[in-house]
């Protein structure tokens, strides 16, 4: 049996399965549902300072796509609506009663060094394991100069980070929000902060759809609707992409990730840990399902880890950083060729005509008189296009044709700048 | 073929490549595709229905959530852990009346999510490849008889071995399985249910004896002494008779015997079976004598209950299976009379029925006949008692023919526990043997253990 047990700057938890700071770590009932399903750690739905925010009445809306309910969820949700007091108190409560998992406390105060400098003597109290500042969140805050409105600005991620690290002795975790163009900046200035640790992604601006007969976007509040922040499996690949860039800089390499965005199996927990994260946390899914999905994350996890021969999170984390690289130094003279398995062929077309109207034209469709699917590898340039759009499971597979050798582009003759060799 | 007016009953009606057809899988193996397409047909329900239609409750959802994951270890354990015979369920349960009939997709869609197919996907590999899933608890030193290696037995001796317990199996016949080997359909279990009782025992723990019958070779009594409990899993060793003149009549057969002879035989072109076979009974194992006989090259095969079609304990997909297999289905008739030619069974007289204002069922003094070369009697199994009774006395209680046991599966015998087709009041069924089995293992371990922890203090 794997050993899925993590530490996370100092927070020790056993496994690597947290929940978002949201709607299922809200109160003390949902968290110590999810404690008694199997869940790691939770990071507690966000806390701001008194009198509490108001919510909206609709505040999902939901991307649906090929039979999936929830392809991408979307929410106008704010931070926790209930009193600051209430919150602590059942912070205390859980943690005493379940010492072993992860409890982390999410923030969002204004920002200015006063209340950053009130919370945190306050959380600190309560026993709970760290503190993540939220400056993610898209909409509702960021308006109130919070949230995202911070996030967007190096400098103000650098100066609360140093703030929390000055004012308090836990751990702190800098949430991130991808509503930015380039994730490397704000990551490198929670680190200048002192941050132990970031977290992302936070939800991405976005409208889920237009109702089409009242004219406006969904979730839609009494006829008007407004940007919300995007989550779910949909978002994954841009939350992969976010975490592989802070973890390959060379400015930030080795600062703890936890992994957020669209995981909801074993598998996607797998591949951010490939590229470094430390544990990941979960949301859209366990909103989607409920929090019994982690017995299957737990066991497809130990399993696949057993099967190669991985004790600990420790001996895969990271795998995969030094296998992402810039384009430029891909190899140009690697080359593969499409070819169709004509015994698992179905005659669907769908290689060809995706080929011929969108690819390159290097699928015939036609043998004798006869339908039928072949490759000309001297058109095909192996983008790999029919493989995807093959119904059929390994009935399309790229064949290596190239003898080996290796050129990038860094010095290739077409490059006006290629280095000279 | 060369016809015989009377008595045509032969061997090797068909080629071999129609039989080998006729005799492989009825339903196929799905493949990882098929697989997965399948359970993403699943909707993960919440306190899912089927799972509440499943006699030993298997996590159904859950299971299946690990197939679409590729998670096939944690989706075996999942159902091995509540159903031993898992492997064996998912090719025989009669899941239209089970978990399938119960899943939210039969509406509006009418199809609901293959779920028996998806168990075999799940745990076949496992048997296939002979996969440890389970280990045994710190030994006990307790002693544990059981009575029949049925799935009932067995999956009790499964769970109790799994316990630290030593069990000893008894079984009067050759061959581990009841009738997982002997009984059921041939075209459902293709060259499996061995395979699952050697995986099954792999965990260790358990002796079985074969050749040893309670009431022959052994006596309850002294299993009692010899150890610290009995679990009792004969099933139905004996058949009902039909009590209309001579059944020794040559072309009269036990339509369980037909069946165990065709399950057992290597090469089904050396069963024999007539041109025209005639098989009596409403259940699972008329459905099966027919269908077979039909599959093995019988020319006309009706099928004769004497009750409507809605009070046949077959289900409609056995009947429609039936039907579609071209076995004709004649409702309201019982068997009046045997007539013969020559010494041989040339076909029986046939009553209408009906059924009078109290429910009792009445002969018509309507009559036809039908001609037969072969007769399969399927009017039901019962329990032989041989071993219940020593010296003229009955040892345990029985209620309308079977075991009566309570809630704990205990029998009215101190240390004598009880489940399978051999207590009454549920259906016969090969997955409610399952589940007597387990739960009868946990009251065994729980009386066990008990004492024990008296002692400990
Ligand atoms: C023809 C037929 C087809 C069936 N098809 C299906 C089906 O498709 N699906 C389904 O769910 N169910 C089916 N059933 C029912 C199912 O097979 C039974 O409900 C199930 O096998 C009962 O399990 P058991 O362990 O109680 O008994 P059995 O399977 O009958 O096992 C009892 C065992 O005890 C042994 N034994 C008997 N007497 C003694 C003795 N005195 N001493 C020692 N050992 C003894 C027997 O040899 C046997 O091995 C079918 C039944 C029949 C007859
Ligand atoms: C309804 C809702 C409310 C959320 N509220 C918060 C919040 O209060 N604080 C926060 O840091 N993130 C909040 N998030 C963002 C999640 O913590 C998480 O970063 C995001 O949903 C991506 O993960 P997922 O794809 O697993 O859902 C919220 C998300 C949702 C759907
Ligand atoms: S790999 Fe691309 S170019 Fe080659 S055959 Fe397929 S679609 Fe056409």
């Amino acid at each position: 049996m794997a050993d899925l047990r993590t530490n996370f700057v100092g927070v020790s938890s056993p496994n690597p399965f947290w929940l978002a700071s949201a709607p299922p770590t809200d109160k003390a009932y949902n968290v110590i549902r999810a404690f008694e399903a199997g869940w790691g750690g939770v990071v507690w739905k966000t806390l701001g300072l008194d009198p509490p925010v108001v919510n909206v009445s609709s505040r999902y809306g939901a991307v649906q796509w090929n039979g999936q309910r929830i392809a991408g969820l979307n929410n106008i949700e704010l931070i926790s609506d209930r009193p600051l007091k209430i919150n602590l108190d059942e912070i205390r409560q859980v943690k005493r009663e379940w010492p072993d998992r992860a409890m982390v406390v999410s923030l969002m105060v204004p920002c200015d060094e006063a209340s950053w400098r009130s919370i945190l003597p306050m959380v600190e109290d309560t026993g709970a394991d760290a503190v993540e500042l939220n400056f993610g969140c898209p909409h509702g805050m960021s308006e109130r100069g919070m949230g995202a409105a911070v996030g967007q600005v190096p400098e103000y991620i650098q100066m609360v980070a140093a703030w929390v690290k000055q004012y308090s002795k836990l751990p702190c975790i800098v949430k991130l929000t991808p509503n930015i163009t380039d994730i490397r900046w704000p990551a490198r200035a929670a680190k200048k902060g002192g941050t132990d640790a970031v977290s992302l992604i936070n939800t991405i601006n976005s409208i889920t759809t237009i109702d089409l007969d009242l004219m406006a976007p969904t979730p839609t509040v009494d006829g008007k609707g407004t940007h919300g922040g995007y989550c779910g499996p949909a978002v994954r690949p841009i939350a992969l992409n976010m975490v592989a860039e802070i973890a390959r800089d060379p400015e930030t390499r080795g600062l703890p990730i936890s992994a957020i965005g669209g995981i909801g199996t074993w598998r996607d927990a797998a591949e951010f840990i490939a590229l470094g994260a430390g544990n990941v946390q979960v949301c859209t899914a366990a909103m989607h399902y409920g929090f019994r999905i982690v017995e299957d994350m737990i066991s497809g996890l130990s399993n696949w880890m057993d099967s190669k021969g991985y004790r600990t999170i420790e001996d895969f984390r990271g795998r995969a950083i030094r296998n992402v690289t810039d384009w430029k130094f891909l190899n140009l003279k690697y080359d593969i060729k499409a070819l169709i398995n004509q015994d698992l062929c179905i005659q669907c077309g769908l290689c060809h005509i995706a080929c011929e109207d969108t690819a390159h034209q290097a699928i015939s469709r036609e043998k004798d008189g006869q339908r039928h699917f072949e490759v000309d590898n001297d058109e095909c340039v192996g983008c790999n296009l029919c493989m995807h759009v093959c119904p059929v499971d390994d009935c399309i597979t790229m064949q290596r044709v190239d003898d080996g050798s290796f050129q990038n582009w860094t010095t290739h003759p077409n490059n006006p700048m290629a280095e000279k060799a | 073929m060369a016809r015989k007016e009377t008595g045509d009953i032969a061997a090797g009606r068909l080629d071999p490549a129609q039989l080998a057809r006729n005799f492989s899988d009825v339903s196929p193996p799905l493949d990882r595709q098929r697989a997965l397409i399948e359970a993403s047909r699943c909707h993960f329900c919440f306190d899912a229905p089927c799972i509440q239609a499943c006699p030993t409750a298997i996590d159904i959802p859950g299971f299946i959530r690990a197939i679409s994951t590729d998670n096939l270890r944690g989706a075996a354990l999942k159902i091995l852990d509540a159903n031993i015979f898992g492997g064996q369920c998912a090719r025989v349960c009669p899941t239209e009346i089970l978990c399938e009939g119960d899943c939210v997709r039969n509406s509006p869609e009418e199809k609901p999510v293959e779920i028996g197919a998806l168990q075999r996907y799940a745990t076949d590999w496992v048997i296939r490849d002979r996969v440890a899933l389970f280990t045994r608890a710190a030994a006990t030193g307790k002693r544990v008889a059981v009575v029949g290696a049925g799935p009932a037995g067995l999956s009790c001796a499964h769970a109790l071995a799994m316990r630290g317990h030593e069990v000893e199996v008894f079984e009067a016949r050759a061959k581990s399985g009841g009738l997982n080997e002997y009984g059921i359909a041939a075209y459902k279990v293709v060259d499996f249910s061995q395979h699952e009782v050697e995986w099954l025992l792999s965990i260790g723990g358990i002796r079985v004896h074969h050749g040893k019958a309670l009431g022959r070779d052994l006596a309850l009594s002294q299993l009692r002494r010899d150890f610290d409990a009995v679990f009792l899993a004969m099933g139905l060793a004996g058949v009902n008779a039909m009590g209309i003149g001579d059944e020794r009549l040559p072309g009269v057969r036990d339509a369980v015997d037909f069946i165990e002879e065709l399950r057992q035989a290597e090469d089904k072109a050396r069963v024999p079976v007539g041109r025209r076979v005639v098989v009596i009974g409403g259940g699972n194992t008329a459905i099966d004598a027919a269908v077979q006989s039909k599959r093995l090259g019988a020319e006309r095969v009706t099928l004769v209950y004497r009750r409507s079609a809605e009070a046949m304990s077959a289900t409609d997909h056995e009947q429609a299976f039936a039907t579609a297999e071209g076995v004709h289905v004649i409702h309201c008739a019982q068997p009046a009379e045997l007539l013969s030619s020559h010494g041989v069974l040339s076909g029986v007289r046939f009553e209408h029925t009906r059924v009078d204002g109290s429910g009792r069922l009445q002969g018509c003094c309507e009559f036809f006949d039908l001609e037969a070369d072969m007769l399969l009697k399927a009017i039901g199994q019962v329990l032989l008692t041989d071993g219940l009774s020593e010296g003229g006395i009955d040892l345990l209680r029985l209620e309308k023919g079977r075991i009566a046991v309570d809630a704990n599966a205990a029998t009215s015998l101190a240390g004598v526990w009880a489940g399978g087709d051999c207590v009454g009041g549920k259906t016969d069924l090969t997955v409610q043997s399952v589940a007597d089995g387990k739960h009868a293992a946990a009251a065994i371990h729980e009386a066990l253990t008990a004492d024990r922890e008296i002692q400990h203090g």
